[in-house]
């Protein structure tokens, strides 16, 4: 059967899929003219998915394992499979999110060979207990430069706040040194039979490529059986009120850190999880963005550099609105500026030429983004786990309003929101 | 010259818009958004190196026509998003500063809308030419306010441990000598930076500082330089000061390397360390000592990943990098204080053995070319990369592309690598550590 094939001519993509008969969500952009491929093999899987039901009975997995997971399954019996993409041209990489494990590699040459490497060594795990032990020096120093770096702290900081004990956004996706003390080469079996199964899975391939050539060596290599993937269990969240609304902690910093965050409930899933997401970008580059009145006159005033940022975040299930930068003021001066717009423009809603010309603005950011060929292949897998279609978002984007930005503005309720800062050292 | 690409005809025209303002034109249908740069040359050197980085960032403060951020950031916005950043880079002891555009390409905008390139090119040229001042003088508010955030982002360097701890290396191997100076400047002499004297140093810039200017997309080169001619057409030219460039010290500064610990509060250690190329820069064949680089730290196939990292497990970054302008190789890693010793050993190593071409193998130097050719061959998919491939080879008067420069690596031998490992001055060593009496006490759970 070909796969399907839909065009987006407005914003010149085309976007091939299909499913395989084991259950393998495939996606291809094919990218004409372009020297490089970009392909990604990534599970539905990611640190914060630490309780799970396989075979009926429930597993609970200590913080970092699928973090280390993802270093060991460059292991392959004949060698290391980084070094082996490496050889062939490529250049590989991996990350794992929340809730995100990806393998990718990026080449101009022998793009055949490096996507059998990719696809066989992420679904053919090899550990034995020394290798184990061995990478476990090297994720400890990983472990160690992240804890070193205050925009990490300030973060766990406030996922501190937000969350209650036993969440696992509470804990970094690599764990820490004494967490992942006691991972085995049986806890990463474990993991991996369970969440790196084609069903639980996508490849998606951006770049110089033929999509049905894509799609036929995924067939070959990866086999036609499928099973079911575990059904993950969900922390309770605590609901909308932080545990805690102020954190802080003094670092070898500058000038102060901030995050002010909200848990905005539960994320949904589907079409309606797209919608929500470009509504919510968009509302956001209304209220605070660069070119917002809120960031300009705070800019000018002081208050804010260009650090500041925002952000929603879909993770492990839940809606997390986030607010972060550098001040080298009082960081609740910040709070108390940003709660005072906020309230303004829940009030008044937002002006409305200021809300067309973000949309064009929009609309400009989205079609760059169609020139990053990681960036581009890693929505497509994620748009696929979150259940809708990354390509969608272009006519989603058409089709608002400034009322769908304002209702949801609406739902923020500054009350919720806390704030954690790194504060630098006394004297 | 126009050479085929994947298919895709890119055609690259150089040419000189007005005395000392250079054009580099890559004319190409590939990518969907078209960048503009505008780079004025001036040394690196201490006394104005926040100066120089200022002078941008006040420009985009506001003009005559939009006075603020806020009617700038309207006219941006309606021209779908385009983006004015300001820049101030490094390269060798030479300093660029102006501006970064980029904005979507006429193809992909709704209903008949175009002409972006123009728009944003005239924009450009109202920055750069017709600031908002006041008796001619740059707004006291804006150099005030862009001198704070400017100190700011120069005592926030370290933040970044791993970015601090190489450029405090570089400061301490290299000083006395321009390379020395951080883009940002410092903070004694950003602090003093008044708008006056800004302002004269802005005049004088205009006025005798070698222009870049690079554009790639889909227009014509003859419509680019169009653009931009009429965009700076009033820009003054006086006596253009080519006398930039960037002094070479060849050797070590004392027989053996130097040694500096210096702390911070931090659990991680972060090791640098510094050589000069030594003779191999009298005459430096690029092929040979980018492979050579690839081959030490370079890429996953490196001595230093694979065993610093991957056999001893001692860190989780252990790297090189190479500045071909000044003859300079760096290796960072981060690491447990108290494995100093080993991992310092682990990576003079890997270097000793570097300087007889049988230590390296087959697989490590094909590794090294295939990672170089995979680099320099995916740096024609990216309109940034080729535009700072671009400013760099303009710099150096160099005018072959990135995969003429692959095709050479294939010549390179073993031999070539340890000849000018062989070359190598370790100058300086430096460890960025843990407060010695907080490191090991202290644990916050």
């Amino acid at each position: 059967m070909p796969m399907k094939k839909t065009d987006s001519p407005a914003v010149g993509e085309t976007l091939y899929e299909s499913v395989l008969p084991n259950g393998l969500p495939v996606f291809v952009i094919p990218k004409p003219g372009y020297r490089k491929t970009f392909a990604v093999f990534a599970a539905n899987y990611g640190g914060a998915d630490r309780r799970f039901v396989r075979d009926g009975a429930e597993r609970e997995t200590p913080a970092g394992v699928a973090h280390y997971l993802e270093h060991k399954m460059f292991d392959m019996p004949d060698g290391d499979a980084l070094m082996a993409l490496t050889a062939a041209g490529a250049d590989p990489n991996a990350f794992t999110s929340e809730d995100m494990t990806a393998y990718h590699f990026e080449c101009t040459d022998r793009f055949d060979e490096s996507l059998r490497t990719l696809l066989s060594f992420v679904s053919e795990p090899y550990f034995t207990p020394e290798s184990v032990d061995r990478e476990r020096g090297i994720i400890a120093q990983e472990i160690r430069m992240v804890e070193d770096a205050p925009d990490f702290a300030v973060y766990m900081d406030l996922m501190r706040c937000l969350f209650p004990e036993g969440h696992p956004l509470r804990d970094a996706v690599a764990g820490t040194v004494d967490s992942i003390r006691d991972i085995t080469p049986e806890t990463l079996y474990d993991c991996h039979r369970a969440f790196y199964v084609p069903s639980n899975m996508a490849l998606c391939v951006v770049g110089n490529a033929d999509p049905e050539r894509v799609e036929r060596i995924a067939r070959e290599v990866l086999g036609a059986e499928g099973v079911p993937a575990p059904e993950k269990l969900r922390a309770d969240d605590g609901g909308l009120r932080p545990v805690e609304t102020f954190a802080h902690r003094r670092m070898d910093v500058a000038a102060p850190l901030f995050m002010i965050g909200a848990k905005l409930g539960p994320a949904v899933r589907g079409p309606e999880a797209q919608r929500e997401r470009i509504i919510a970008a968009l509302a956001l580059r209304c209220l605070v963005g660069r070119s917002s009145p809120f960031y300009l006159r705070q800019y000018a005033d002081g208050l804010l550099n260009s650090t500041f940022g925002a952000d929603v975040d879909y993770s492990a299930g839940q809606t997390v609105l986030a607010f972060d930068g550098e001040t080298p003021g009082d960081p609740r001066r910040v709070l108390d500026a940003l709660t005072e717009e906020l309230t303004r423009v829940q009030r008044e809603g937002l002006d409305r030429a200021l809300f067309d010309r973000q949309k064009k603005a929009s609309l400009g950011a989205r079609i760059r983004g169609l020139m990053s060929f990681e960036g581009l292949g890693v929505s497509l897998a994620s748009a696929h786990f979150a259940g809708f279609r990354a390509m969608d978002g272009f006519e989603v984007l058409g089709s608002l309003t400034a009322e769908d930005a304002d209702a949801w503005l609406r739902r923020i309720d500054p009350n919720d929101f806390a704030l954690a800062v790194v504060e630098p050292k006394e004297g | 010259m126009t050479i085929g690409l994947g298919g895709v005809i890119v055609k690259r025209v150089r040419s000189e818009l007005l005395p000392g303002v250079f054009l580099t034109c890559l004319q190409t249908d590939k990518f969907k958004t078209g960048l503009l740069s505008v780079s004025f040359l001036t040394r690196l050197c201490r006394e104005e190196a926040a100066q120089n980085t200022l002078i941008p960032s006040v420009l985009r403060r506001g003009t005559l026509r939009s006075p603020d951020m806020d009617a700038l950031a309207a006219r941006l916005d309606i021209l779908y998003g385009a983006r004015i950043e300001p820049v101030s880079r490094k390269l060798g002891e030479i300093q660029a500063i102006g501006f970064w555009a980029d904005f979507v390409d006429d193809a992909f905008l709704p209903d008949g809308n175009g002409g972006l390139l123009e728009e944003v090119a005239a924009l450009l040229g109202e920055l750069i030419l017709s600031p908002n001042t006041r008796g001619g003088l740059l707004l006291p508010q804006y150099v005030d306010s862009e001198r704070e955030k400017l100190l700011e982002d120069i005592r926030a360097r370290r933040n970044d441990r791993a970015a601090y701890a190489r450029q405090r290396m570089l400061e301490l191997m290299c000083v006395g000598e321009d390379y020395a100076v951080d883009v940002l400047g410092d903070e004694e002499t950003a602090e003093s930076i008044g708008y006056v004297a800004l302002t004269k140093h802005y005049r004088t810039l205009l006025a005798t500082a070698p222009v870049e200017i690079f554009y790639c997309g889909t227009a014509e080169p003859e419509r680019a330089a169009a653009a931009l001619r009429d965009a700076l057409m009033t820009l003054p030219r006086g006596e253009i000061d080519y006398d930039i460039g960037t002094d070479i010290r060849m050797n070590s500064v004392e027989a053996g390397p130097r040694r500096v610990t210096e702390e911070l509060d931090v659990a991680q250690g972060k090791l640098v360390i510094g050589w000069r190329l030594g003779d191999s820069m009298e005459d430096p064949d690029i092929p040979v000592l980018r492979v050579m680089n690839a081959v030490f730290g370079g890429c996953v196939l490196s001595k230093l990943f694979r065993n610093v990292r991957e056999k001893l497990s001692l860190c989780y970054t252990a790297s090189s990098g190479l500045d071909l302008m000044k003859g300079v190789l760096i290796a960072a890693c981060g690491i447990e204080p108290d494995t100093y010793d080993q991992a310092l050993d682990a990576i003079l190593r890997q270097l000793d053995d570097m300087k007889a071409a049988e230590n390296i193998t087959p697989e490590e130097l094909d590794g090294a070319k295939q990672a170089l050719t995979h680099d320099l061959t995916a740096l024609t998919d990216s309109a940034g990369a080729l535009e700072g491939f671009w400013l760099s080879q303009n710099l150096q008067g160099l005018d072959f592309g990135p995969e003429e420069l692959a095709a050479l690596l294939i010549y390179v031998t073993a031999e070539d690598v340890a000849a000018a490992a062989r070359n190598l001055e370790c100058d300086m060593i430096y460890f960025l550590r843990g407060e010695e009496e907080t490191s090991d006490a202290d644990e916050e759970d």
